[in-house]
């Protein structure tokens, strides 16, 4: 029998960026809010021995222990999935802050033809243009809905950057100016002039000058280190949850977290939540928190393993296209792209911060005609000087061979002299791409993993040989010696790293039968469930999520107060 | 001078030593600690600093196995060298230190893949599905450098260390381009296991025993551990002397 303790206002699952953004937001109106963090505790303290490839990228230090709990995957549903049983394709955040401790900090918004990307395509191009099993659908939200949003987001995080020129309009400038231009990111920014193409600074949550946010909370300018993404902050000039909102909610004494909790369900009467159980790994203890409204802000396939696992929503069908639970999972097409190679010339490119780049956006969304591309929406292009760590980074010119004499030859000749750019591809659904609950592998509870099947389409492989003539273009534009390039997508392959930019699932719409979540990220089936993150992405941008995300969390917090006032379904 | 006090430091140590053997306080390398230093005559403090200090750069406390036999670990030296070999651009993975590396990674997490996913049951999967078997990297080691000596053996009739470097070459790609069949592991597996570790062993921190003395990192420019590059990350490029996370505290 679990103990049962004193029911709260809200209780948080899962405290990174939307938990914790949640929770500042709800405790500074008084709401008593519990966070429970399945990870350890975090603070900037921890990083002090931080600059340590072999520990944090290879080793994965700050990552979920795969031994408890991974996901299975599969190509398609004819398959056998089975185990992610080491680290690749993406990485899964744990531990106080989540993802938002190692991210890289490159904060985009998506773009108004996203949020209304079924209605606009048809518009412009007809509806013979998506394809059959392609799932686009509308997210019941605008752009300028959520223009408030992501200013509150942007403003709390205190984002460096400058207006981009092809983006959705914007109520305020960027809190701070932009990072500095390194000769890197000067050359591609003159090719991209010279192409006719409008390159602008990244927008970055690494700041680019000390920083007081509108909560008060001061952090100080990034250093360039080079050590962000699968890294933490030493200086907390990366915004991360935990330097940011979570000290916010602490303040408040309204916020209690608890880390080392495991949430295993949501506990339900008739469709309504009325509290969460959960595992205190420390002791192995179950515990009952009851509460009136229950907030998922886990990762993208915990928050649907819990609904799943909870029988909560209407578990999605790939057969019969019914049901919200699991569909439309999307990722990101990221390996178009092309490496140029500079006899004459080195560069800093030891020297680096997570999200310091050059964009371009003329191929991303609808920006550029599709009439007679047999794809639609697109990717940003970028320059990105993140910091070329040895380990990780030994590029080499094609027909090098990968180890002995003229690899050690080349990889040593090349290492200051490498630039990229590359191309961050959209991910549309489609009906077979979805999550479930696999029937054979196990957590360490005993519960089932979360199953991904998911594979690149047609649309994924035009799209990404597209991105590569478009960087192919510019990198010969930046004067590289000798350029090489992506050939073919290939299948998806979850053994090598592409992005932490896993959305879908559980997607926010107008309606209920097509969408899980109206747009205050409450659950249609379940009204005091609000489930906030990527899950409520309906397909994935040309762009990194975490900006939406900080939005969709802001707007929430709104959607929770008043929902704790009137009750009902918000929207 | 600097000889001269090499020269002392000697001879201490070296008294040191008899009288650690004399004093009969020394039994089975246990005579460390606060009680027993006081009882020697040493040198002054700014001396002794001097002394550690220059033990940390010639380092050597941590160069013995954890892991790996003799023969894995002569195997593994020569096999890494060829993978990462010495040049006029600098050292090769023996010199840096790699077997050193493997060795100590294999005893802990990483050779145990403790953070990973192990339970069964264990199926075939595709390529894109990623690593699915139930052995764990020291197992894998353990096969991979048998089989390196067997194929040595029955391809040149001689042992993998006492094969010319153009003979190890070819074990090596037999191995990397699966030319050989073995049931147990996949030969390529186990190579790309093998040339990953060595590029680990060769630009990781020195903290974990490969990438001697930051040579490494001397070679390619790579200024290791530094706290900011405000001063050039706007700048041409600029060699900056490497520091490792030792320097963090303080040393």
């Amino acid at each position: 029998m679990a103990k049962k303790l004193p029911k709260v206002d809200v209780v948080i699952v899962g405290v990174g960026w939307a938990g914790g953004i949640i929770a500042a937001e709800l405790t500074k109106q008084g709401l008593n809010c519990v966070g429970l963090e399945r990870g350890i505790e975090r603070k900037t303290e921890d990083y002090f021995m931080v600059h340590d490839e072999l520990r944090y990228a290879l080793r994965y230090d700050l990552m979920q222990n795969l031994s408890k709990e991974t996901i299975t995957f599969r190509g398609n549903e004819k398959l056998r999935a089975l185990p992610m049983r080491q680290y690749g394709s993406f990485l899964l955040g744990e531990g106080l802050g989540g993802s938002g401790v190692h991210w890289n900090g490159q904060t985009y918004r998506f773009l108004p033809y996203d949020f209304e990307i079924r209605t606009k395509t048809i518009e412009r191009y007809g509806e013979n243009k998506i394809p059959k099993d392609m799932t686009i659908q509308d997210w019941g939200i605008t752009y300028d809905e959520l223009e408030p949003y992501f200013d509150k987001f942007e403003k709390m995080a205190g984002i460096s950057g400058e207006e981009n020129p092809l983006a959705g309009k914007r109520s305020s400038p960027y809190p701070t100016p932009p990072m500095k231009t390194t000769p890197a990111l000067e050359k591609f920014k003159k090719a991209a002039t010279n192409l006719k193409l409008h390159p602008y600074n990244r927008p970055s949550a690494n700041l680019s000058e000390a920083y007081t946010n509108p909560d008060g909370v001061a952090r100080a300018a990034c250093q360039y280190c080079a050590y962000c993404e699968r890294f933490g902050c030493e200086y907390g000039a990366k915004a991360d949850p935990v330097v940011t909102v979570i000290p916010v909610a602490k303040k408040t004494g309204k916020f209690e977290i608890r880390t080392h909790s495991n949430v295993r369900r949501v506990l339900k009467s008739g469709n309504k939540a009325t509290g969460v159980m959960y595992v205190d790994t420390t002791t192995g203890e179950e515990i009952e928190q009851p509460a009136d409204i229950v907030v998922l802000t886990s990762y993208v396939f915990n928050n649907v393993r819990l609904l799943l696992q909870s029988g909560i929503g209407r578990p999605y069908d790939p057969v019969s296209g019914t049901g919200v639970i699991g569909k439309n999972y999307a990722y990101q097409v990221q390996k178009g792209n092309a490496t140029g190679f500079f006899e004459k010339e080195e560069f800093n490119t030891y020297a680096g911060a997570g999200s310091l780049g050059m964009v371009v956006d003329d191929f991303n969304g609808d920006n550029f005609d599709h009439s007679n591309l047999n794809f639609i929406h697109g990717g940003s292009i970028a320059i990105s000087q993140t910091g070329l760590r040895p380990i990780s980074n030994n590029i080499v010119p094609k027909g090098t061979p990968t180890w002995g004499k003229e690899f050690k030859a080349n990889s040593v000749k090349y290492a200051n002299r490498v630039l990229s750019v590359g191309g961050q591809g959209a991910s549309m659904p489609f009906r077979h791409h979805y999550l479930d609950l696999d029937p054979t592998y196990k957590d360490e509870f005993g519960d089932p993993l979360i199953r991904i099947t998911y594979d690149f389409e047609e649309q994924d492989r035009q799209l990404a040989k597209f991105l590569t003539d478009r960087c192919r273009e510019i990198m010969k534009e930046m004067g590289a010696n000798k350029i090489d390039t992506m050939q073919e997508l290939g299948p998806y392959d979850i053994t090598t790293y592409q992005s932490t930019h896993n959305t879908g699932g559980i997607i926010m719409g107008a309606d209920p039968n097509t969408s899980a979540v109206n747009n205050f990220s409450q659950m249609w089936d379940a009204e005091n469930v609000f489930v906030v993150g990527a899950t409520a992405f309906a397909h994935n941008s040309g762009y990194n999520p975490t900006g939406t995300v900080g939005a969709f969390a802001y707007r929430a917090a709104e959607g929770i107060l008043s929902y704790k006032q009137k009750g009902g379904i918000l929207a | 001078m600097a000889d001269k006090s090499k020269q002392q430091e000697k001879n201490e140590s070296l008294s040191r030593r008899k009288f650690l053997k004399n004093s009969g306080i020394a039994v089975g390398g246990l005579a460390v600690g606060g009680a027993l230093g006081s009882l020697l005559p040493f040198k002054d403090k700014t001396t002794n600093t001097q002394v550690v200090k220059n033990q940390g750069a010639s380092e050597s406390y941590n160069l013995a196995l954890m892991y790996f036999t003799r023969e894995q670990f002569n195997i593994v030296e020569a096999a890494t060298e060829r993978i990462f070999p010495a040049d006029d651009k600098g050292p090769g993975a023996k010199d840096l230190g790699v077997a050193y590396f493997i060795d100590h990674q294999l005893s802990g997490d990483w050779g145990f893949n403790s953070r990973e996913y192990m339970q069964p049951p264990f199926f075939k999967g595709e390529k894109v599905q990623g690593y699915q078997g139930r052995l764990r990297r020291r197992e894998i080691f353990d096969i991979g450098l048998r089989e390196f000596q067997n194929h040595s053996l029955t391809k040149f009739k001689k042992n993998f260390v006492e094969l010319s470097e153009e003979e190890q070459n070819d074990i090596l790609t037999d191995f990397a381009e699966d030319k050989i069949n073995l049931t147990t592991i996949s030969p390529s597996g186990f190579f790309n296991m093998l040339r990953s570790s060595t590029l680990e062993g060769v630009y990781s921190d020195p903290l974990y025993s490969g990438n001697r003395n930051m040579e490494g990192w001397k070679m390619r420019n790579y200024p290791g551990s530094q706290m900011a590059y405000t001063q050039v990350i706007d700048k041409e490029f600029t060699v900056i002397p490497p520091k490792s996370l030792k320097d963090h505290l303080g040393h």
